[in-house]
């Protein structure tokens, strides 16, 4: 650290001192104030939106205010448990998820149809929920138990942990989530510092095997399911109604927006979907590429504050489990402005915190409560 | 070591930093491609999209395709699309709904059902949305209701298209029908070119040639007002219609065999031996394909589908039945072909037979008193039964097999129709695999009469004897003549596909059969005497199957058996013989003897298509 000027120090007395009484009772709370600020506006965005893309429900608000107070208290609990513990029972959840995996897995045989959740009496509970935290933690877990970069040996393992619980959620079927769960750990993978020539080489590997799929395995009509998703505009009824409508409601937004609760696309039932996985359209057509940019601005902000909290972390198991967490919050809101606006074919991810529902925002929320937690359990040694 | 762990902790704090960086970096740039993206949405066409916003409130419908239409041979019309009117109703425009109902149902007979139906609908859609009322008015109800339109503001007649079988009964195993899709016919069709579409084909021409039939959907831009209100039409893409189809069939062939048929059941299958187009299929009884294109109701459904009858059950392709005497000119064929008996080698036939493997259980002639000596000729022309046990003995079952084979037994024809069945064509590997036994000998003697396992549908018969007539050139049969419009256009005819040409190993024997079967007809013994014509040469051969099998020494009484019981009539034949033209196979089930009751059927399409033939 440089020393401070002299003249900085000359502030009035009190005022510094408050300051400084502010953060450590911040840090004694294990809040990382930083995050803390870019999650609150953006749930404040998120419910502004929503109160004109929820046809002006105050009740629909109201149950969303509810769930994101919920989300907030789990990520407080969850801040409180130093990353040496979190470390400590990774292994456990990890274990715990796999079995309930396999579970919710027999019993959707059972019940023939798809199975997702597994009934708890109390309350449903879905297990691929948990693996989300669980997949990165438990990569993170075992890569930084040697030394980085990891080898070939390390990475196999890696890769087993991590494709076995995609694999399972595959067969839910839940091809949204499994992706997401099996970037998250490749995520810890990449930033271990795993060798270039082993990434470009993946990548060679898919795009030689893509074509013979395609020519030798597919069926006709499978081959035109694909084509429908990803050029959703080849089914102006179906897929392509929505990224019809949503581009629609974007593009006549311009740069400042029709003005809140002026927008007509949600209102006239033309956007389906508004106030869910679409609702970034409405956000759009209100507020305009400013309104966007400002959202755009928040998630960054989110995302940096993250990957700082990650290269600050004093362990390789919290590094990369709060790089890995981070990057795949980055994978929520891309994918789902990409698919929103056109860019990528349509999957069902919401906008993160902005969305309304979700059983995802308290995965997420608890995610912050690690990237908290890494943050302010540092031991403060100087070196 | 612990400068070690320090140096190490460095390390991997270093290439974690970088790694880190690396992916700010990834995420700058993937977020302005967000950025550019949404530029170029909201302020490069921010003008079309407010203009778009603006009219649109613009929906986007399917426009489905006009089914092709399908014609028999000759240009006769038999699955068309007539237009269907239906009575609906704007909400928003109509003052007094109940006076208005109340009114209308003066005019027009209006179910409680569809009114129930109607308030239902009501309280879902919007009160711009048009509600259905009825469907499938009459013309005359039309007319009513144009008369009185004035009277009911906000009600409407609507007009679309339906499918429609003009000929109803007589073609519904050919031409099939179509019906509502269903949640299984979801699963196999591409959705997005069925958007619109409401009918499929379910069984028949209708479903096999359903890509060619249904075409590819349209779509439509609409402007419709700030509540819904349909504008109008801004933009569409127009549907590709269905290809017409020109069935092979004659439907004057098809007339004249169903009608001949009389009241009993069966199935008649005739056939072009030249290029395999299908001239008549015909399954008795039959059902009105019309029922199933509005939704069939339940009771009637339930009675067609529980008739002991099986009207809806295509004997012709599906049915299988054992082939009896008409297997024996094949036999005979084998026999000659394959070096196991001469043409004029005598067989004694006294009426029974004792195999040389086991002389306890006797095979019996139908004739009691035998035919005496009987050479080849003799043999088809007289039905003897004995002579093709011998025969049978001497080929035995792997070679009496092989050869049948050829001639399409035992596998399906590959007809365009759905749900063939294959038929049965015994062997000792079949019997083993099927069975777990081994084949006997005895069974082969049966074999060698067409009973026993062996099962053929008549249009595997009519397939066989096409083959027959023409020299052993096996063809795959077709339903389609043409496939395009029937004014000659954009006709691509239809191309004959033979599946195998069997290698003759002496002309002289296919004649030999061809003469003994013409003797069948014109000889003054033949059991189809009756159907001989001087105008040309039929040949042909009875058969009859049996129902249930006869005690040893039990003699068949036609007359106290229950119809149900009684044998099933066979008939195949081709014509003319010196240059086969048509080549028939039918069953008469329950008919009794071949001769006297299935042959007379084939004789009359026969004469009907010479007509036609010496017309032209």
């Amino acid at each position: 650290m440089t020393e401070l000027e002299p003249g900085r120090n000359a502030g009035p007395v009190p005022f510094a001192s408050a300051d400084a009484s502010r953060g450590r009772l911040l840090q004694r709370l294990h809040i990382d104030l930083p995050l803390l600020v870019g999650l609150l506006l953006l749930s404040g965005i998120g419910l502004v939106v929503l109160y004109s893309a929820g046809e002006q429900s105050p009740a629909l608000v109201a149950r969303q205010a509810i769930r994101l107070a919920i989300g907030f208290a789990v990520a407080f609990l969850v801040a409180q448990i130093p990353p040496h513990g979190l470390r400590h029972w990774t292994p456990w959840l990890y274990g715990l998820g796999l079995l309930l995996l396999v579970a919710v897995l027999i019993s959707g045989e059972i019940g023939k149809g798809a199975q997702r959740w597994l009934n708890l009496g109390l309350f449903r509970f879905q297990p691929s929920e948990l693996m989300k935290i669980a997949v990165p933690l438990m990569a993170a877990h075992y890569v930084s138990r040697f030394h980085l970069p990891p080898g070939p040996r390390v990475i196999a393992i890696a890769t087993l942990l991590i494709a076995s619980p995609a694999l399972l959620i595959i067969k839910q079927p839940d091809l949204g989530t499994a992706l997401l769960i099996a970037s998250s750990g490749c995520f810890v993978l990449l930033l271990a510092g795993i060798s270039k020539r082993f990434i470009f080489s993946v990548i060679a590997l898919q795009a030689t095997a893509a074509p013979l799929v395609w020519y030798f395995v597919m069926h006709d009509y499978q081959r035109q399911r694909v084509i429908t998703f990803l050029n959703p505009e080849s089914d102006p009824l179906g897929a392509g109604y929505h990224i019809i409508q949503s581009k629609i409601a974007i593009g006549s937004g311009g740069w400042f927006g029709k003005g809140w609760l002026n927008g007509t696309q949600a209102y006239l039932d033309f956007l389906p979907e508004s106030s869910t996985d679409f609702i970034f359209a409405v956000l759009g057509e209100e507020f305009g590429l400013f309104g966007i940019l400002a959202l755009l601005t928040c998630y960054l902000f989110i995302v940096w504050r993250g990957m700082q909290i990650a290269i600050q972390a004093q362990d390789c198991f919290s590094r990369l489990m709060a790089g890995s967490l981070t990057l795949t919050f980055f994978i929520y809101f891309f994918v789902n402005i990409g698919m929103v606006s056109g860019l990528l074919p349509v999957v069902g991810l919401p906008l993160p915190l902005i969305s309304y529902g979700g059983s995802s925002m308290v995965t997420m929320m608890a995610a912050f409560g690690i990237l908290m937690s890494v943050h302010t359990h540092r031991k403060l040694v100087s070196t | 070591m612990s400068t070690n762990e320090a140096i190490h902790g460095y390390r991997d704090r270093h290439v974690f930093k970088v790694r880190a960086i690396s992916a700010l970096i990834v995420v700058l740039l993937l977020t302005l491609a967000l950025v550019a993206r949404l530029f170029y949405l909201q302020v490069i066409s921010h003008q079309r999209f407010t203009t778009m916003s603006q009219n649109n409130r613009v929906t986007i419908s399917p426009v489905p395709p006009t089914r092709g239409l399908i014609y028999d041979r000759n240009g006769v019309i038999l699955a068309e699309n007539i237009p269907a009117y239906r009575l609906e109703l704007v909400p928003e425009r109509v003052d007094n709904l109940d006076a208005t109902l109340r009114e209308l149902r003066k005019l027009i007979e209006i179910d409680d059902k569809s009114i129930e139906r109607l308030h239902r609908e009501l309280r879902r859609k919007r009160s711009f949305d048009s509600v259905p009322l009825r469907m499938g008015l009459s013309d005359e109800e039309v007319a009513i209701f144009a008369v009185n339109r004035y009277r009911f503001p906000g009600v409407e007649i609507r007009a679309g298209l339906r499918r429609h079988y003009p000929l109803g009964k007589l073609t519904a195993h050919v031409v099939g029908y179509v019906g509502r899709i269903s949640e299984s016919d979801l699963g196999v069709i591409d959705a997005v070119n069925y958007r619109g579409s409401t009918h499929i084909g379910k069984t028949g021409v209708e479903l096999s040639h359903e890509k060619s039939l249904h075409g590819a959907v349209g779509y439509q831009q609409t402007e419709t007002d700030v509540l819904g209100r349909r504008l109008r039409i801004l933009s569409q893409t127009p549907p590709r219609p269905g290809q017409d189809l020109q069935l092979s069939i004659d439907t004057r062939l098809q007339q004249v065999a169903t009608e001949a048929f009389g009241e009993e059941n069966g199935a008649l299958v005739a056939m072009d031996p030249e290029n395999g187009e299908i001239l008549a299929l015909v399954s008795l009884p039959s059902y009105d394909p019309n029922l199933f294109v509005t939704g069939i109701d339940s009771d009637t459904y339930g009675m067609l589908r529980d008739s002991t009858d099986q009207p809806l059950f295509n004997r012709a392709i599906k049915g299988q039945y054992p082939p009896g005497s008409t297997i024996k000119p094949f036999i005979g064929l084998a026999g000659l072909e394959l070096g196991k008996i001469g043409k004029d080698d005598m067989v004694i036939c006294r009426g029974i037979y004792f195999p040389e493997f086991r002389s306890k259980r006797p095979y019996r002639d139908w004739k009691r008193s035998g035919h005496g000596y009987t050479d080849l000729e003799k043999s088809i022309v007289e039905s003897c039964d004995i002579y093709y046990y011998e025969l049978a003995y001497r080929l035995g079952i792997d070679r009496i097999s092989s050869f049948l084979a050829r001639f399409g037994f035992g596998s399906r024809t590959g007809i365009d129709l759905p749900g063939e069945a294959s038929g049965l064509l015994p062997s000792r590997e079949w019997k083993q695999q099927k069975r777990g036994q081994p084949w006997y000998p005895g069974e082969t003697l049966i074999t060698g009469i067409g009973q026993g396992y062996t099962l053929a549908t008549p249009l595997q018969l009519a397939v066989a004897t096409a083959t027959l007539a023409t020299g052993g050139r096996h063809l795959q049969p077709t339903l389609i003549h043409a496939i395009g419009t029937a004014d000659n256009e954009h006709l691509k005819p239809n191309e004959p596909t033979v599946l195998n040409q069997m290698s003759i190993i002496d002309p002289a024997n296919w004649n030999t059969i061809t003469q003994a079967m013409t003797q069948v007809i014109h000889g003054p013994h033949g059991t189809a005497r009756r159907i001989a014509s001087k105008r040309y040469r039929i040949a042909g051969k009875t058969g009859t199957s049996q129902v249930f099998g006869l005690k040893k020494d039990e003699k068949y009484d036609a007359s106290k058996l229950a119809k149900r019981l009684r044998d099933h009539a066979l008939f195949i034949a081709f014509a003319p013989a010196e240059q086969p033209r048509i080549a028939v196979a039918l069953i008469v089930e329950n008919g009794g003897s071949g001769g006297a009751v299935a042959s007379p059927i084939a004789g009359k399409v026969i004469e009907a298509f010479m007509e036609r033939v010496r017309d032209d």
